[in-house]
């Protein structure tokens, strides 16, 4: 719990930060610009998760252990998709979407 | 005094977010990105979440920037722009954007967050029972799924990124 700042205030940040990164998804062009913009999504709801437990139900830690969840599917979750990422550059020399049309042919 | 360290923090990530959406140039973005993710560390020592604040700055600020770096350089020509949507799109989606914002923001300010008012930091030892804790509302079970999780990730990763044989040897 921050003093003189509102749950309010917190989530509004998160909600920032969680619009800017959909806009960075839905313009990027790029495999590799999408997953960060995905990173910054993930980060927000991290901190919303936090933030809800802190403000709302201080003695209990559900939030707090959520959002270490979140942590570790996150960093699972960008391993995989970079090794993809790395196969298709392999495959079609690009690693822009308009080249991945097609997985395997 | 603490508030007023959230509003520079929330400046400096929201700046930083918005360059990592915005730049042209691939490998910037990663190191915006960065700063984004130390600034939101600094958040959860804000919030009294001293472990989470570790966690962040080791798994994300340490590992996933790493592999992000090292996937940029393997795939990118690092300092080249990427291709860039038409401004008509680009237009489009922050249209569609700033509409949901709108909404989520006047879902938030409308409604009432019965705050409680103790204030009681996380410390790291309550963090390690109750993840290891058999009990009612213990996270025991999830904590072990997500180490096979981890475990079959790693397997996943290396099978995947490992080189195969070249397309023209497989075509023999």
């Amino acid at each position: 719990m921050i003093e003189g700042i509102s749950i309010q205030l917190i989530l509004t940040f998160t909600t920032l930060l969680f619009f800017i990164g959909l806009y960075g998804f839905l313009t990027r062009t790029n495999l590799i610009g999408m997953l960060i913009s995905l990173e910054l999504m993930l980060n927000s709801e991290a901190v919303n998760f936090v933030a809800f437990n802190q403000y709302l139900y201080p003695g209990k830690l559900q939030g707090s252990i959520f959002s270490l969840f979140i942590i570790a599917l996150a960093a699972a979750e960008t391993a995989l998709a970079l090794a993809i990422i790395l196969q298709v550059f392999k495959m079609t020399g690009s690693t822009d979407v308009k080249e991945v049309k097609d997985l395997k042919y | 005094m603490e508030s007023i360290l959230f509003y520079i923090l929330a400046v400096i990530i929201l700046t930083a977010a918005l360059f990592t959406v915005t730049t042209v140039k691939i490998y910037r973005a990663v190191l915006y990105l960065l700063i984004a993710l130390l600034g939101i560390a600094g958040l959860y020592f804000l919030m009294d979440y001293d472990f989470m604040g570790a966690v962040q700055l080791s798994v994300y600020a340490g590992g996933v920037m790493v592999l992000f770096v090292y996937a940029v350089m393997l795939t990118e020509k690092v300092g080249e722009p990427v291709r860039k949507i038409a401004l008509f799109r680009r237009i489009i989606a922050a249209v569609t954007v700033l509409l949901l914002m709108g909404l989520a923001l006047y879902a938030i300010w409308n409604f009432d967050f019965p705050t409680a008012s103790n204030n009681k930091p996380t410390t790291i030892n309550r963090v390690g029972e109750v993840l290891l804790s058999t009990g009612d509302g213990g996270f025991i079970l999830p904590f072990e799924v997500i180490s096979v999780l981890l475990l079959s990730v790693m397997v996943g990763a290396i099978v995947i990124a490992k080189s195969k044989k070249s397309k023209i040897e497989n075509h023999d």
